[in-house]
């Protein structure tokens, strides 16, 4: 197997707090502390998590539009996290980012003809006439009218200005994209339309995804594996199917039990996990495991100790103590283990 | 419920415009629905079909200009709310109706603790001593689920998480035992685990206090879960309407079915593409003289661009009282075959 396209290792975002008259640095926001993930060509890694847990920062502290505070973030071989300016800038082509609000991300000064070539002024030579060309070509690609291109985003609905969004990402051709809740301020039926624009986009253009969303029922639709997050860390990496199925960390488990469903007759029978209390402050996580403060199944080690996220299924991984990883010798022997282990705590 | 119990509340034929610059906006055409005691009755839409401002205009609590309500009625316990002056009407909000926001930031004042605006209502509206105020403002953030009541009154809004926040709200709506809540999006702002804790404080306080709610929402899920009956709501007009598990099993408006299809299953068979619904939602910049949904719509017909369907009942029931749809195509019998 080829090496994955994107690489995470030990990813770490802290923005300082400062304080005091003398705005003395007192404490960091660990918005994301340690997070390590891959995503493979082609495929499309779901992000999932409640507003604050880091979802959103991960995505941008991969494309560098932060400066992580450590680890590394190697995308086709290079790690970004470390180039210099000229050679980012060199790099940007490559990976691009769908933003969440398309009514904040775009220049409401600029025609949309000028807003899909940006990309292109900035990292091309090409002149007008083929710049024109490959915009109207974009415009066909995502499903915007070509009389269009002079218009100015005020003149589009919610679900257009997010195809100027997707358009002016592809400019460059990239391989990876990071979309940030590209469909949260959409109209239910509209998503259903964005959502399949990025998947034909995807199967035509053979683009890798990171897909951030809080919409479990989206993500299940389009990611191939589905990280979930709780405060600035990873709490279970696993394949879509076998996520959905069977979440194995607690979280994941209370998290996708809370979603409502639209079946009235499945709704009546469902057993929910209600959390208690809220998700503790990331200035000032709790000691131990950062989930101890809410999860049902706590136990004395938990509170002392932080889980590492660890392999406990064929490319399942969780962070949680209660379940061990696989041991080389017997993969199969933790798994019984853990299905034990869940029925005492249930 | 019995099923002739008198309604709590009665809207008859409402309609709201607003008057801009670019001409009238006609937001709610026609709306009529009722609500029995005790009933939770979820109203769904998408953004721009006139759920809101429909609850809005109920209780006057839409800026005018621009907004003018043009015609209909709103009974409550026997009086039009749409007749009644300003002063009467500000009695009514608050002690008779109870008003819960998306927005729990945006709808604490920040300057003022918690305890003084749960105490608002109660010492205006129910004339009790401060004293007494304050001992109910206790016990009803009791009743929402809040630790510590009694020491949380002198806190302000900011030191509140959101979903706490949320449950102030709903504290502060059920402060004089109302007979009608309005629930306007309240858990939209809220994260799924939290949006869950507010949905089970909602169905407990309802066993609890047994008074009637209208749960506005865009979200099926929801509906599904806490709704008795659901309206649902496009381009200014109820579409359908229906006792929840009807709605789902047998959706006979050509829009709720786009809808219920167009959303990703959690659990069920994963499907290989989503059914969109192509095209927008309609520009209401005229009183309609056709089908909003037709446009979009699978089925529409050359009736469709003449004529606005009226609601009509596919089950023998009334209007209103069993399952009603507002479409020229949909069948009278129930489509299960047909879709």
């Amino acid at each position: 197997m080829t090496a994955p396209l994107v690489q995470v290792r030990d990813l770490k975002m802290h923005f300082p707090i400062y304080s005091g008259l003398l705005r003395r640095r007192s404490g960091a926001v660990k918005a994301v502390d340690g997070v390590s993930f891959d995503i493979r060509a082609g495929e499309t890694l779901g992000l999932v998590g409640e507003s604050g847990c880091g979802k959103s920062t991960v995505g941008r502290a991969l494309l560098r539009l932060y400066e992580p505070t450590s680890g590394s973030v190697v995308i086709g071989g290079e790690d970004i996290a470390t180039l210099s300016p000229s050679a980012l800038r060199a790099k940007r082509p490559m990976m691009q980012m769908v933003f969440q609000d398309p009514q904040a991300s775009l220049n409401p000064r600029m025609t949309v003809q000028a807003i899909i070539s940006e990309p292109l002024d900035e990292q091309s030579d090409w002149d007008r006439d083929r710049k024109q060309a490959r915009v109207l070509e974009l415009m066909d690609q995502v499903g915007l009218n070509r009389r269009f291109a002079n218009r100015y985003p005020h003149e589009f609905s919610g679900g257009q200005r997010q195809r100027i969004g997707i358009a002016r990402a592809l400019a460059l051709s990239p391989k990876f994209i990071v979309c940030d809740e590209p469909i949260a301020a959409l109209d239910v039926s509209i998503q259903a339309q964005v959502v399949n624009l990025l998947e034909d986009l995807q199967d035509n253009l053979g683009l890798t995804y990171l897909f951030i969303s809080h919409d479990l029922s989206m993500v299940r639709h389009i990611a191939d594996r589905v990280a979930v997050m709780y405060l600035g860390r990873i709490a279970e990496l696993s394949p879509r199917d076998a996520l959905y199925a069977r979440p194995l960390h607690p979280y994941a488990e209370a998290l996708l039990s809370a979603v409502p469903e639209p079946d009235p007759s499945r709704e009546g029978a469902r057993q929910r996990i209600i959390l208690q209390g809220d998700v503790p402050s990331p200035a000032n996580p709790p000691k131990g495991c950062n989930f101890c403060t809410r999860c049902p199944k706590v136990f004395h080690r938990c509170r002392v100790e932080k889980p590492d996220l660890v392999e406990v299924e064929p490319g399942r991984l969780v962070a949680c103590h209660l379940l061990p990883a696989i041991t080389t010798t017997s993969p199969a022997k933790p798994g019984a283990s853990h299905m034990t282990q869940q029925g005492e705590v249930l | 419920m019995p099923d002739g119990a008198t309604p709590v509340l009665d809207v008859r034929g409402l309609k709201t415009v607003f008057r801009t610059r670019g001409g009238e906006v006609h937001a709610v055409n026609s709306v009529s629905f009722h609500l029995k005691p005790g009933e939770l009755l979820g109203v769904v839409g998408e953004s721009g079909s006139g759920k809101s401002v429909t609850m809005m205009s109920l209780i006057g609590l839409l800026p005018s200009p621009p907004a003018e309500v043009r015609a209909g009625q709103v009974l409550l316990g026997g009086r039009d709310l749409l007749k009644i002056d300003a002063s009467e009407l500000r009695d009514v909000r608050g002690a008779k109706i109870g008003f819960v926001f998306q927005d729990p930031m945006t709808s604490l004042n920040p300057v003022f603790t918690v305890g003084s605006q749960i105490m608002e209502p109660l010492t205006r509206h129910m004339g009790l001593t401060k004293a007494q105020a304050r001992d109910r403002a206790a016990e009803l953030l009791a009743l929402v689920g809040i630790p510590d009541a009694q020491k949380r009154l002198k806190d302000y809004p900011h030191q509140f998480s959101g979903g706490m926040r949320q449950r102030v709200m709903i504290a502060i709506a059920l402060a004089c035992d109302p007979d009608v809540l309005i629930a306007d999006e309240p858990t939209t702002a809220l994260d799924v685990t939290i949006q869950a804790q507010i949905i089970e404080l909602v169905k407990d306080l309802r066993q609890k206090l047994g008074m009637a709610i209208v749960w506005i929402t865009h979200d099926l899920g929801v509906i599904a879960g806490i709704a008795d009956r659901v309206m649902v709501m496009y381009g200014g007009q109820v579409v359908e309407q229906a006792p929840v598990r009807q709605l789902f099993s047998d959706p006979r408006h050509p829009y709720t079915r786009a809808l219920l299809k167009t959303i990703p299953s959690l659990t069920g068979e994963r499907e290989a593409r989503l059914q969109a619904i192509e095209g927008q939602p309609p520009i209401l910049t005229a009183e309609p003289t056709a089908c909003p949904f037709r446009a979009r719509c699978a089925h529409a017909y050359d009736r469709c661009e003449t004529e606005n369907p009226q609601r009509r009942a596919v089950d023998g029931l009334a209007v209103g009282q069993g399952h009603d749809v507002a479409c020229h195509w949909t069948p009278d019998v129930s489509a299960e075959g047909a879709a």
